[in-house]
């Protein structure tokens, strides 16, 4: 916001808030890069590569030959061209595919305090410490904190491998395993083989398939039976390397009548040429079992032209297997130049639930087409779905959506509704639904408006003594409050900010 | 590839299999003729896998040869017989004068298609084929496009005025292997009003487009009623240019038929217009019924309503696609779109696709669409106040079609409307 240069503070507010409103005001502020010594796979994308990234994990056979079949299929593949994204074509030859850097690779650290520092640093740079400390609503200097304050295990990953997890001592104690994927398929590979590929199969879609062949770390998380995971869970995608493609691997395991809440963060370097990020992430929640997934992704979006920015295209599934079981996804879309996400729930158990909640917010050239898919099974399942997006500058924000009443799933119930809000006239704003129901006892209602921001509301801001960006700010919040009041109180407050953040220099 | 072969292979099929007009068509109309034959020899036949025709598949709409559809006996009068109409009856596509009204009557100029098309300069020019061409982008309409350069059938009329009468078409079916193409062209002159009914099966296959330029100020109402002869098929356009603080009103009540699609693609550019396309359709058993919207807002302050209602049992199916494209430029604009369906049973299915692609800022859209059965609680109401379950049903059921209907704005011809559908829901109660 342009009131954060020269802040006159009044009378009766005090500096906290002054320093909250700075630290939220001016550009993209994780747009730094890392100068440290990284290590590359070859340029390109072949059978090699692919070998590599297998052999850098240290896997066993069975995960590699799985690779290189998805990696045979996405050879026979094309690029999917129906959503109202325009970019150019990519060149799946003219980049890394493994990135890592080099301390990580001579000499994997055995604990956090062996990670090189300049990591560390990073991590602490964007408010993630990786220290095993209290954190406290997303306020730094969280050291000096109750001891009864909320406790984030945070799993970080950087380009192509994990720096590190936290907490994974005291989550052993209550029987969660909390690790990186590749460490998980050294140690778990049981429970890898039985859940991982079930809910995206290799062969789902062309960059899930992509992703199966080249996918070098993400987060790895398994909930054993009546476990109430003790404290949230978190993974920090981060990329620094040029030219790189991330493609990271999530697997969140569920088991009967458990509970975990799982957060996701994602930064990127400001630069000039467009990167790559195809991520994959599977949920499965057994009988009574309930995950909660929040992303906040605020990945470079590129400049005003359109310059740089994170192609994200991501394939995010939950499988609610079991009866009673629900799982809520809540998303906060910011960043990116290109969004293709549609995290969605197969409510295959009786009685399964899935929500979903989102803001998608498109500014400048952005350009955002996501969504949720619903697939009723079960009897008596149920699912809600809101989406809120929001577009200003050139961008283009596409709502997709399905929702789909299976013959057998008797009893359902659906409700939709997806609102968009344009800023200016020249960006764009759609919504896309398909409706499938195929049995009467079930209910699906959709609603979805289009409109703009209220005048009257922003002029009774403005006689207020607002100014026009933060009235359209605080009108915006307004309109995204049913999300924001869905997502974890970590996130809550870094998502309110980045609303208005994202809007800067779009009035006027 | 093969999906792409398929297509032009359907194409070219369905090229041979409709014939050249037996007269001489002059300039203008080789020249239409040719052009929509160009894209749909470019576009291809539709196929199942188009996302366009994702919920209805087109195979028998594309075979060369019409499935047989059984002729049935007219059981009950036809319908808008209380309506003083000028009656224009095809069998099986073609005019048939002898059952016809003198045309004149009507107080507009009217001539059939066919003499039309052997001028060399005619005004409808301007119209046929220019219309459809212009609603092929985004979406491709390739039936439309062979319908274009194919049909011999059909009438032109020019309005200046207030028609004196509605013009009604009756399409009968005779001939359980007809397959028939009809193409009307419509011109509203500046101020005009013009009503125009239309009915029956016309045929084993039925492929039908109307082009209809409403002028700055003039008024277009249309009402239809598709039914009879359950096993016909029917593919249907109707594209529509509107001017300046004009008015389009368009409703169809769809009975019975084993695939009904019909497209309604309606263009605003002229600013302060007004358009209504609403449609109930009741079906039973292997009913399948495709409406397929598209309405572009191209100008500022246009309203545009959209009303669907479906009453579908015994497995019967509806579609719904709708869209509103609002252009950078069409301020102000009021979209209105809800689609709505009631299932009487488990084994019927509603498919539904409606979307808003929009581009101003300052304009208020919305859409809405729901699914689900008769509500259990004012079924109760209903029968706890001493009416039979099934009367109750049927009242709650033209309850729920009645948003739409109530769009018609004729009220003769509302009646006429709810009056069958009155009589569908008792045909069915055996």
């Amino acid at each position: 916001m342009n009131v954060v240069e020269d802040v006159q503070v009044k009378e009766g507010v005090d500096q906290e808030t002054v320093d909250a409103v700075k630290s939220v005001g001016g550009k993209y502020k994780y747009g730094f890069e890392t100068d440290i010594e990284m290590e590359y796979a070859p340029k390109g994308l072949n059978e090699d590569i692919v070998r590599l990234i297998s052999g850098k994990n240290g896997e066993p056979e069975w995960m590699t030959d799985w690779r290189m079949q998805a990696y045979t299929r996405w050879t026979k593949m094309q690029e999917p061209t129906w959503a109202m994204v325009n970019y150019p074509t990519i060149d799946f030859q003219d980049q890394y595919y493994y990135a890592q850097p080099k301390s990580m690779a001579e000499n994997r650290p055995k604990s956090l305090d062996e990670v090189d520092p300049k990591l560390l640093e990073t991590y602490k740079k964007l408010g993630i410490p990786l220290k095993e400390q209290m954190i406290l609503a997303g306020v730094e200097g969280a050291e000096d904190a109750p001891a009864e304050g909320r406790k984030v295990a945070v799993d970080a990953v950087f380009d192509s491998v994990s720096v590190g997890t936290t907490f994974q001592e005291e989550l052993k104690k209550a029987g969660v395993i909390f690790c990186s994927i590749s460490e998980a398929i050294r140690e778990h590979p049981e429970l890898v083989k039985k859940y991982l590929g079930t809910v995206v199969p290799p062969s789902d879609n062309f960059y899930a398939t992509l992703n199966t062949a080249v996918f070098s770390d993400g987060s790895f998380v398994y909930v054993p039976p009546g476990v109430r995971c003790p404290m949230e869970l978190s993974t920090y995608f981060r990329i620094n390397a040029e030219n790189t493609g991330q493609f990271e691997r999530t697997l969140i395991i569920a088991d009967k009548g458990s509970y975990v809440s799982y957060l996701e963060g994602c930064t990127a370097p400001q630069r000039d040429k467009a990167q790559l990020h195809a991520a994959v992430v599977e949920l499965i929640a057994e009988e009574d079992a309930e995950i909660k997934y929040s992303t906040v992704q605020n990945w470079y979006p590129g400049d005003e032209n359109g310059n740089g920015g994170i192609y994200n295209f991501v394939t995010k599934r939950a499988d609610c297997r079991g009866d009673r079981s629900k799982v809520m996804w809540t998303q906060v879309e910011t960043g990116s130049a290109i969004t293709w996400k549609y995290p969605s729930c197969i409510l295959r158990g009786n009685d399964s639930q899935g929500e979903f909640y989102s803001i998608a917010i498109a500014n400048n050239m952005q350009q955002a087409d996501t969504g949720t898919k619903m697939i009723h099974l079960g009897k008596n399942t149920k699912s809600r779905i809101v989406s809120k997006g929001i577009s200003a500058g050139k961008a283009q924000n596409t709502y997709r959506g399905l929702v789909r009443m299976h013959p057998k799933a008797k009893n359902s119930r659906n409700y939709t509704q997806c609102d968009s809000l344009l800023i200016g006239d020249t960006c764009g704003a759609h919504t896309v639904p398909y409706i499938e129901v195929r049995n009467n006892s079930s209910r699906v209602e959709h609603e979805a408006t289009t409109s703009k921001v209220d005048d009257d509301q922003l002029f009774y801001c403005r006689q207020r003594g607002m100014d026009e960006e933060e009235a359209v700010a605080l009108v915006v919040n307004g309109f995204c409050k049913e999300v924001l009041q869905a997502l974890p109180m970590e996130f809550a407050m870094e998502a309110q900010a980045l609303v208005a953040i994202s809007l800067e220099g779009s009035v006027g | 590839m093969a999906v792409a072969q398929a297509k032009y292979d359907a194409a070219e099929a369905l090229i041979q299999a409709f014939p050249d007009p037996s007269f001489k068509t002059g300039k203008w109309a080789t020249e239409a003729r040719a052009r929509a034959l160009a894209t749909f020899r470019s576009q291809g036949a539709p196929h199942r896998f188009d996302e366009y025709w994702k919920f209805t598949n087109p195979a028998t709409l594309i075979d060369p040869v019409a499935p047989k559809a059984s002729v049935f006996e007219e059981s009950s009068g036809r319908p808008f017989s209380d309506i003083d109409r000028v009656m224009l009856v095809f069998v099986d596509g073609v005019f048939n004068p002898e059952q016809s009204d003198d045309p004149t009557l009507a107080g507009v100029e009217i001539e059939p298609l066919s003499e039309a098309m052997q001028a060399d300069i005619h005004w409808a020019s301007s119209v046929y084929g220019v219309l459809e061409a212009s609603g092929q982008q985004p979406v491709h309409r390739p039936l439309a496009a062979l319908n274009t350069a194919k049909a011999c059938s059909g009438f032109v009329i020019r309005v200046t005025g207030k028609a004196s009468k509605p013009v009604a078409f009756n399409y009968l079916h005779q001939d359980e292997h007809s397959d028939a193409m009809i193409h009307h062209v419509i011109k509203l002159e500046e101020g005009a009003d013009l009503t125009v009914l239309e009915n029956g099966p016309a045929a084993a296959r039925f492929n039908k487009v109307i082009e209809i330029d409403v002028g700055d100020r003039a008024a277009f109402h249309h009402v239809r009623a598709q039914g009879r002869d359950h096993e016909r098929r029917a593919v249907t356009h109707l594209f529509a240019r509107l001017g300046r603080e004009s008015s389009f009103k368009s409703f169809t009540m769809t009975v019975n038929g084993v695939l009904t699609r019909n497209e309604a693609v309606i263009e605003f550019t002229g600013d302060d217009a007004h358009a209504t396309v609403a449609a109930a359709s009741v079906g039973d058993g292997d009913f399948h019924n495709d409406n397929t919207v598209f309405i572009t807002h191209d100008a500022v302050n246009c309203e545009s309503r959209q009303v669907f209602k479906k009453v579908l049992r015994n497995g019967a199916t509806g579609v719904f696609q709708g869209k509103i494209l609002v252009k950078p430029d069409a301020q102000k604009t009021d979209g209105y779109q809800i689609s709505q369906a009631l299932l009487l049973d488990e084994d019927s299915n509603f498919l539904a696709k409606p979307e808003l692609e929009i581009y101003a800022d300052d304009v208020a859209c919305s859409h809405g669409s729901t699914c689900g059965a008769l509500d259990e609680t004012a079924l109760f109401y209903l029968t706890s106040r001493g009416i039979p379950r099934v009367d109750a049903q049927n009242m709650l059921v033209l309850a729920f079609l009645a948003e739409a209907i109530a769009e018609i704005e004729d009220e003769a011809l509302g009646h006429d409307i709810q009056s069958r559908l009155e009589r569908w829901m008792e045909r069915r109660r055996t």
